[in-house]
């Protein structure tokens, strides 16, 4: 059933409309002297707050060396499986061929990559950090998986508070065991 | 003779179990799981792990009658044992009472962890038993969650190799002494042993010794942490993203039950499954490798009709006309499901072809590989595809073929070339090759259906004990390729009017089932398996030899 809602009948200042026009333009006028809050985005970088959640990366610490040991614990618990590991071995002749092991081939599909952090809670090794690049583009879908190599690139080096594989290499030489 | 039982009280519940049985396994039977780590049901008992830890007491006697103290409602006075006792170590008694849950006993779980994770090196990103590890399991359950260890840990051989087989870590080991125990009684050869003492004991094998035995790999399965990591297997895939399916192994006719591991179509490893009355927990290292046949590179990749590739569908069709033309002969196979055996021995009345087989023999080992080396020749006896066993060629075939007499050849798998053809027989025939992999026969054949290999298909083998085993499919099959069953139901239909509606293995399997009385009840034979009567066969000179789970004469006798 309509409702026919009863309305009041506006006087006579009220249908000139100048009051309200006036009044408009000047909360505009105040406006324009004050301080801005917008960004002017392409051109001014925004701000990012601490943990904020961008593109996913693969660090390095402090020495230069890979922290990955491709658990694949970040492909499991990865929502929309965006993430692939190739497991692999570290060859004998390297100089961390006591941590066994590392990824052969790493790739996050970016088209798939929800930003959860999922990964980056999951590591055991805090080798993959979810960094403060959030404008990912690309011309096409191959172009938006990245690889191992791409993914150390836009890590860099993170260097880490718990020095676990020096201690088990430094306890190896103490008592000349046969890492 | 009537099993002994006797009772016993498990956490206040009382039970009625089989006498001589240890504490753990009869927990283990009322449904109470007690943690453990060394004893394992196939070996004999140490107890040098001492996570299975329970309270046990008995009713108390009084000292000067030797009387069972009774309560007034008829329930015992129970005299407690003043420490916790290993359950694999202790044999169940009339009114023995256990406790498995009690704070005590707890705090026995967490203290014996706390001990074992001293000098373990915590590096479970990099294990690959993660995911399938007993240590994992119960420091998440009874674990206290952190360490008060502020010294360094052990330092031991990392990395060493055992036979090309197996990565030996003795950092991970946690002493349970399995390995030992299982060369030893089941390989028949010491092959690991405990050096130095105390804490810094280590699990080493003899250096330069040949340490090869072909029941080596069962140490892996059965090793509680990752102290030994199979070779084949390391750093290929972590266990939880593997596919589980319940199999059978192809490797030869002791049916070992298997599990496939698989992920995304790629079969990663194979271990085994447990049957009492086949192979225990046991698998041959040889059976673990039977997926490498079915490589890319040697699959029949495609129908093929006079050498150029085809449709599956018009392949059949053209099958189906070359059967028409009469003077057929099948060539079947032991790889064969008895249900597939079953539709091949109604395509061949329905042709009025006869059936032959070639036997693949080799060495028995008296445990789990077996001289015949298919896994369902059982199966061709069963479904009377064969009433004598097989010689080792088809050169009686292929003299029939050169006298004119057989005309069509349908071979499945089998490589007649092997086996005693020669090339120019493959122009006074025609011959049908349908199989999963290339060989010499489906270069040169008339006619190629790909088929599928038996970790894409599901079915049933008859092993040696003519013990009826099902196995399920593992991964997708090549999308060009025919399941064995739909492919020999359209030929049957086809050649003979048969009335199968549907290709369905189940109801293949059903009408089997009705039909051959010795296979009557085996529509769903379980994950055991269902013994069948093989008494018809007893005349029949088998070359498998006495071995595990299996006596040669035992039905004469």
């Amino acid at each position: 059933m309509a409702i026919i809602v009863e309305r009041r009948r506006l006087t006579w200042m009220e249908r000139t409309y100048l009051p309200q026009i006036v009044s408009g333009l000047w909360i505009t006028l105040k406006n324009l002297f004050k301080p801005k809050v917008t960004l002017e985005y392409p051109e001014q970088a925004p701000i990012l707050p601490p943990g904020y959640r961008g593109a996913p990366t693969l660090v390095m610490d402090s020495a230069g060396r890979e922290k990955c040991v491709s658990c694949q614990l970040c492909e499991f618990v990865c929502p929309p499986k965006a993430i692939k590991i190739v497991p692999g071995e570290i060859s004998g002749n390297s100089e961390y061929a006591y941590i066994e092991k590392a990824p052969k081939e790493f790739e996050i599909n970016m088209l798939r990559c929800i930003f959860c952090g999922y990964c980056e809670e999951a590591c055991p090794e805090k080798a993959i950090v979810l960094q403060q690049e959030f404008s990912l583009n690309g011309r096409t879908r191959a172009e938006m998986i990245r690889n191992k190599k791409q993914l150390y690139e836009a890590g860099g080096v993170l260097p880490d508070k718990i020095k676990k594989w020096k201690k088990v290499k430094d306890t190896a030489d103490l008592e000349g065991g046969s890492h | 003779m009537e099993k002994q039982t006797v009772k016993i009280n498990v956490n206040g519940v009382d039970y009625e179990v089989e006498a001589g049985q240890n504490v753990l396994e009869a927990c283990r039977k009322v449904g109470v799981e007690i943690p453990h780590f060394c004893y394992h049901e196939n070996l004999s008992v140490v107890g040098n792990c001492r996570m299975c830890l329970v309270m046990t007491g008995m009713p108390a006697r009084d000292r000067a009658t030797g009387q069972v103290l009774q309560k007034a409602d008829g329930t015992f006075e129970i005299a407690w044992a003043p420490k916790p006792a290993i359950a694999c170590g202790t044999r169940v008694a009339e009114n023995m009472h256990v406790i498995t849950d009690s704070d005590e006993v707890r705090r026995c779980r967490e203290s014996v962890l706390e001990f074992i994770l001293l000098n373990h090196p915590l590096d479970c990103p990099i294990c690959d038993k993660a995911g399938e590890c007993r240590l994992q399991e119960y420091s998440h359950a009874f674990g206290s969650g952190k360490s008060r260890y502020v010294e360094s840990k052990n330092v031991k051989p990392k990395k060493v190799n055992v036979a090309n087989k197996i990565m030996l870590d003795a950092e991970r080991c946690i002493q349970c002494s399995r390995c030992i125990r299982i060369s030893r009684e089941i390989g028949g050869k010491d092959i690991f042993g405990f050096t130095k003492r105390g804490s810094k004991t280590e699990i080493s094998v003899y250096e330069g010794a040949d340490n090869e035995s072909n029941y080596l790999l069962n140490v892996v399965d059965c090793c509680p942490v990752g102290a030994l990591t199979e070779k084949e297997f390391r750093f290929e895939m972590r266990t939880w993203f593997l596919k589980v399916t319940d199999s059978i192994c192809a490797e030869s006719s002791a049916g070992v039950n298997t599990r496939v591991w698989s992920r995304e179509g790629k079969i990663y490893r194979i271990t085994p499954r447990k049957n009492p009355f086949v192979n225990d927990a046991w698998m041959s290292d040889s059976g673990r490798y039977v997926y490498d046949r079915f490589e890319k590179g040697n699959r029949l990749e495609s129908a093929r009709i006079d050498s150029s590739p085809s449709d599956k569908g018009y392949a059949a069709q053209r099958c189906v006309e070359i059967l028409k033309l009469g003077k057929v002969a099948i060539v079947a196979n032991g790889w064969q499901t008895v249900e597939e055996q079953f539709l091949i021995g109604e395509l061949a009345k329905a042709c009025d072809a006869k059936v032959y087989m070639a036997s693949h023999v080799d060495e028995d080992d008296g445990k789990l590989v077996s001289a015949d080396r298919t896994p369902n020749l059982r199966g061709a006896l069963v479904t009377g595809l064969i009433s004598e066993y097989p010689k080792p060629d088809l050169k009686e075939l292929a003299e029939k073929v050169r006298s004119g007499e057989v005309k069509t050849v349908l071979c499945f798998r089998e490589d007649l070339i092997d086996l005693g053809f020669e090339p120019k027989d493959f122009k006074s025939a025609n011959i049908i090759y349908c199989g999963a992999l290339e060989n010499d026969t489906s270069r040169d054949a008339k006619v190629c259906v790909p088929l599928r290999s038996e970790f894409e298909k599901e079915g049933m083998w008859i092993n040696r004990q003519f013990r009826v085993q099902k196995f399920d499919r593992a991964v997708e099959a090549p999308k060009n390729s025919y399941c064995d069953c739909e492919f020999l139901v359209a030929v049957l239909r086809e050649v003979s009017g048969a009335s199968f509606e549907t290709p369905s293995i189940k109801r293949v399997r059903k009408v089997m089932c009705e039909k051959i009385p010795a296979l009557r009840g085996c529509e769903n034979v379980g994950k055991l398996g269902v013994l069948i009567d093989g008494s018809a066969f007893a005349h029949i000179a088998f070359p498998e030899t006495d071995a595990m789970h299996f006596k040669k004469d035992s039905r004469e006798a």
